[in-house]
């Protein structure tokens, strides 16, 4: 029953992932790929971007708190870190991306900023979502393969 | 990166070099590939893809790479992969501007993928590899078409073997008839991949012998073809390999007009040409070369050692040809500022190349013969004396790479160098009397794929020497990646004294510098092929000697 309740959890926590517009299409693509070889590629796949991706932040914090900011050094971290995001498919991270890019075209300096508060925090809303899923999974074990199947 | 398994059908085993500086789309990636029965080699920095590509040419079906890579434009790595190793690749980004898509179109790029990316779309990618060879096997002519095509769709063996049976029926085929000495090294080399032209120095003389014959304003690819009567040989194939002369010649020409040196160069080396040498041998091409300013392909350092060993055997012209060659190589990367990949190729490849660069100027055939105004397009040494002996052979060390390029998958193997080391001097010996003004001729064409061999040569001379660069960890791969460091003295050896030979050849030939004819240069160019490859062992000391080769 506990399992089945957990397996409904995940369930219910990745549907709502995705009608929230927090994940898209590319997730599902990792989960096809998580096979017995590599057990956790999913989960593995999200540690490794949020590596990268939190680090890419503070990259780009830095670079925002010099007047005026170096906006070709903006653009081409922030395009590494769509790139990154986009590999799990972090679609509001990746919207937002977009965004900052636009005010960087700009030079506005105030919309980049907004842009990126906006950004961090989507990455850390999804992060925390994504931990909670997948501490789910764990405790679901096996089943979590079959959760995705009926998803 | 081994060969995809020998019961599998196409595409199962396709070997895919993925190259993207995000850690966590290379994983995917792998991953997606692995799962389409792919065999797939990942690869973290574009430069180390690229040595990997050179070390291994033959090794690769396609490449897919990020168009950001932080170490090289993804733009240039596409043009220079499909420049030197006319392989199929696919480019890869976040971003799906119009305007980027097309950029890579027109690098080169035979399709252009949007991230996030899905594995179905990677399954597909093998038509790439398909289109790419059903192109080359309908190019040559003379051959059963359908039945390599059979071949190619029925492949029960390994793919690697399906290819270079496919491409070594048809190669030698071609090659019998045309090839002498050369002949060893087609149908030794497990790399012909591909069932396509590759133009040996035989039947590259052959060429330029049809080409002089005809005149070289007159010349059409028909008659090129007709002239040749190579068995094989389709039209197309000459039309491209006369298009690639044509342009070497006149980028020689610009290169040459641009450096003011061939006539000036002419004068002024002659009379130097024979101290030159000599001087040349003891003083370290490297430093002069360093003037050039990293043209590292042509790799000034062999000439030190070659014209060691060659000084006994007065050998004194090799240093010229591997200056040239490194002037040659020095002029054409500085004529194709356009080409970022040869620069960045230069800068990659070391230090020590750079200063073989300095040769650049020299003119080629200025020095021992009154090389005619063509040949004088090989630029002049800015540099001492040193340079105006490169200046001599600058067109020979075009050649060499184009054959590189051709013989890039070529055995290189030893056998080539121990046999025929020895009867090249001598046959070069007795081309002495062959006006150079063939030689810049040839070096024309070479240099369009001096141009794109040019990091070839390095990457070659390359993996002999640099070794440590590709055990870097940058390289998210798998162990074959790993076990790529030990393999590649070895590759980059076996290149190298294609490239060695090259030069040697070349020396002799100049030493007696009057009037060799194109054609005879050209062939004793290629035999020097062969000789070259003593030098090459010696990567470690002479890391330029292998570029130098193609001097």
């Amino acid at each position: 029953m506990e399992y089945s309740h957990l397996q409904r959890q995940a369930a219910y926590m990745k549907k709502s992932l995705f009608d929230q517009g927090y994940l898209n299409e590319q997730f599902y693509q990792l989960e096809e790929l998580q096979d017995e070889d590599s057990p956790n590629f999913v989960e593995d796949m999200v540690t490794s971007c949020f590596r990268d991706s939190t680090r890419l932040l503070s990259n780009i914090e830095q670079v925002l708190e010099k007047c005026p900011p170096d906006f070709g050094k903006l653009d081409t971290y922030m395009h590494k870190f769509k790139g990154n995001t986009s590999s799990i498919g972090a679609s509001r991270v990746m919207n937002e991306c977009t965004q900052f890019r636009e005010c960087c075209d700009e030079e506005n300096i105030e919309g980049c900023l907004k842009s990126f508060q906006k950004m961090k925090r989507e990455h850390a809303v999804l992060r925390q979502k994504l931990e909670s899923y997948f501490q789910l999974l764990r405790q679901d074990g096996p089943v979590e393969r079959a959760a995705r199947a009926s998803n | 990166m081994e060969n995809p398994s020998r019961t599998e059908p196409f595409p199962v085993g396709l070997r895919v070099l993925v190259v993207d500086d995000d850690p966590t789309w290379l994983k995917i990636l792998e991953k997606m590939l692995r799962k389409c029965s792919y065999d797939v080699t990942t690869c973290g920095l574009a430069t180390v893809a690229l040595s990997l590509l050179r070390e291994r040419r033959e090794k690769f079906d396609i490449v897919i790479s990020d168009v950001n890579m932080p170490d090289m434009d993804g733009f240039k790595l596409l043009e220079q992969v499909g420049l030197e190793m006319d392989l199929p690749v696919i480019m890869m980004s976040v971003d799906g501007e119009t305007s980027r898509v097309m950029k890579g179109v027109q690098h080169g790029a035979c399709d252009y993928l949007l991230k996030p990316i899905r594995m179905k779309e990677l399954r597909n990618i093998w038509q790439h590899v398909y289109r790419k060879k059903i192109h080359e096997v309908r190019e040559i002519e003379g051959h059963d078409i359908s039945e390599d095509m059979l071949q190619f769709r029925n492949c029960s063996e390994d793919f690697d073997d399906r290819q270079s049976s496919g491409g070594a029926d048809l190669s030698s085929v071609r090659k019998r008839k045309d090839l002498d000495t050369s002949d060893q090294e087609v149908n030794d080399s497990a790399a012909v991949k591909k069932a396509r032209v590759v133009w040996s120095v035989d039947l590259h003389q052959k060429f330029v012998n049809a080409v002089n014959q005809i005149g070289f304003d007159k010349v059409g690819p028909k008659k090129i073809l007709d002239l040749m009567n190579v068995r094989g040989l389709t039209r197309e194939n000459v039309a491209s390999h006369l298009q690639k002369y044509r342009l070497y010649l006149s980028r020689l020409q610009k290169q040459h007009e641009g450096k003011n040196c061939g006539a000036n160069m002419q004068s002024d080396f002659s009379p130097k040409a024979p101290q030159a040498n000599f001087g040349l041998q003891n003083s370290t091409p490297v430093n002069q070369a360093n003037t050039a300013g990293g043209y590292v392909p042509v790799g000034i350092h062999p000439t030190v050692p070659i014209t060691q060993k060659f000084q006994a055997q007065n050998r004194t012209p090799v240093h010229v040809d591997n200056e040239k060659s490194t002037v040659a190589l020095h002029i054409k990367d500085q004529k194709e500022a356009a080409r970022p990949d040869i620069s960045n190729s230069r800068k990659l490849n070391s230090t020590p190349l750079g200063g073989v660069l300095s040769f650049k100027s020299t003119a080629t055939n200025v020095e021992y013969k009154p090389v005619e105004p063509s040949t004088s397009k090989h630029q002049n040494l800015t540099g001492g004396i040193p340079i105006s002996q490169f200046m001599q052979y600058p067109k020979h060390d075009h050649e060499p790479y184009s054959l590189l390029e051709d013989y890039s998958h070529l055995p290189l193997s030893s056998q080539l160098h121990q046999t025929q080391r020895e009867p090249t001097f001598t046959d070069y010996k007795s081309h002495n009397n062959k006006t150079i003004m063939p030689v810049t001729c040839t070096i024309d064409s070479v240099s369009v794929q001096v141009e794109r061999g040019i990091v070839n040569p390095q990457e070659v001379n390359r993996s002999g020497s640099w070794l440590p660069p590709i055990r870097e960890p940058s390289m998210k791969t798998d162990t074959d990646l790993i076990s790529l460091p030990q393999d590649m003295p070895l590759c980059s050896l076996q290149n190298i004294s294609c490239f060695e030979n090259v030069g040697l050849n070349s020396m002799d030939i100049f030493q007696y510098d009057d009037s060799m004819s194109l054609t005879e240069f050209q062939s004793n160019w290629y035999e020097g092929l062969e000789f070259n490859t003593d030098y090459l062992y010696e990567p470690l000391e002479y890391p330029i000697i292998d570029d130098c080769l193609f001097a």
